[in-house]
């Protein structure tokens, strides 16, 4: 069966790759670009390790096929800092020490950095719902919301960085 | 994964051509969201996978002279975010945006919650509420079915090879005619309905029901209109006789199953409930709108 010939925007540079039809969109990040920061934690949409922003939207890699981001814009973990320099999500993260293991914590920040570029100032329950499908077994996620919340102030110029 | 064909047809016509030529088991792709975990465990193995989200007007939502049209692969987020359906109908907004998380939301479309064919569907009972139904493209052209024609059973549909959704028609509501979607899982959030109740009304001046619909989920192999709680509804206000009738109606058509999400009991039980509550939504969004 020949491969697909995908032309894409990956983390804002233009992207060509090959790919089978059954490959999802996290097979080919990881496998094929050695984008490895997208996780795979349970492959079937409940977990969100795999969360990549499509078209401005957050979605599940692993519930992607790699053929479909066509033509499409996708942003990783690896897109989420501007060179060295942390996205306030990323940084408040490392403060509030959001994390443990490490494992989910790619999919939280991009769905976290997905809420923030919608909703410049979401409450804790919003937050709390928008982050319902990334799950954590190390934090009891109290650390995350802080660390999500306390970006946004940043963001919004009311809390320094 | 195992080895399939894909394709992204650009026009109803040739998706309709892809899945009425193809060898094997063809299978239309929306958002994905069930197919390619149903892929990945080996529940279905289709031989091509036509993905419809290039087609022109399968994603998108548009009002026309009596109804407004959705595209058969509106993710949630397009429909929750829009303001003339949340409010035409808020009950359908309402089941649509209990589906699964935020990412599930970014994907996920009625037209995949419906052929899924799940009992548990959350966008389906409302859809049928307000009297949806579903544009199906085929080999031998369009035809107009209720919504509630589509599934037959638990992962059937009546669709024949070769047809797909194409779009979803609500008629606009009368005036004071309002819905209402009510899901119980035993959490806040990210799970499957152990019930679900759309009601949909239509009151006079007087605050008197004229019309309604009442849909269960999740407790027979397939959404389930209720006639007989309609007609508890109809020519009555909402008082305490009203309720009793509405729930005891509720709970005489279920046929549920017994699982780990709850027993017939408990789900027969919860029925009632949640058509009491429904209805008492229904009936005040309904009234507000005089």
């Amino acid at each position: 069966m020949s491969k697909h010939h995908v032309t894409t925007t990956i983390n804002g540079e233009p992207m060509e790759f090959l790919c089978e039809a059954q490959q999802t969109l996290l097979d080919v990040l990881r496998d094929e670009l050695h984008l490895t920061g997208s996780k795979e934690g349970c492959g079937s949409g409940d977990c969100g390790a795999c969360s990549v922003i499509l078209d401005g939207k957050v979605v599940c890699s692993c519930l992607m096929l790699g053929v479909e981001a066509e033509g499409r814009t996708v942003t990783t973990v690896e897109g989420v800092a501007r060179g060295d320099h942390l996205h306030p999500v990323q940084q408040k993260f490392l403060e509030h020490a959001a994390l443990q293991c490490g494992f989910c914590t790619p999919g939280f920040i991009v769905a976290a950095k997905a809420l923030l570029d919608e909703n410049k100032n979401p409450t804790e329950e919003e937050t709390r719902y928008w982050l319902a499908g990334n799950l954590c077994r190390c934090t009891g996620y109290d650390k995350i919301i802080r660390a999500v919340l306390d970006a946004a102030a940043v963001m919004r110029g009311e809390a320094s960085a | 994964m195992p080895r399939v064909s894909y394709t992204a047809p650009a026009t109803v016509d040739e998706a309709v051509k892809a899945l009425a030529s193809a060898a094997g088991l063809a299978k239309v792709l929306s958002g994905g969201t069930d197919l390619l975990v149903q892929l990945k465990s080996g529940r279905v193995k289709p031989d091509l996978i036509v993905d419809t989200k290039r087609i022109p007007g399968l994603i998108g939502i548009r009002e026309e002279a009596g109804h407004f049209v959705i595209g058969a692969a509106t993710p949630g987020v397009m429909i929750s975010a829009d303001a003339r359906l949340e409010h035409a109908f808020p009950g359908v907004v309402e089941g649509v945006d209990l589906i699964g998380s935020q990412q599930i939301q970014g994907r996920a479309s009625i037209a995949g919650n419906l052929c899924n064919g799940s009992p548990a569907a959350d966008s389906v009972p409302p859809v049928i509420a307000a009297k949806g139904t579903a544009i199906v493209a085929g080999p031998n052209g369009r035809r107009e079915v209720p919504v509630e024609n589509i599934v037959t059973g638990p992962g059937r549909t009546s669709l024949a090879k070769g047809e797909l959704v194409v779009e979803f028609r609500l008629p606009k509501p009368k005036s004071r005619q309002a819905g209402a979607y009510l899901r119980f899982i035993p959490r806040t959030e990210m799970d499957i309905a152990v019930v679900g109740c759309a009601v949909d009304v239509t009151l006079d001046a007087g605050g008197t029901c004229t019309d309604a619909r009442v849909v269960l989920g999740a407790v027979a192999p397939t959404q389930l209109i209720v006639a007989d709680a309609a007609k508890a509804l109809i020519g009555h206000k909402l008082d305490a006789a009203t309720l009793a009738a509405l729930d005891a109606a509720a709970q005489k058509a279920c046929k549920p199953i017994s699982d780990k999400r709850g027993t017939i009991e408990y789900r027969t039980k919860i029925a009632g409930v949640l058509a009491r509550r429904a209805a008492a939504i229904a009936f005040e969004r309904a009234a507000a709108r005089a």
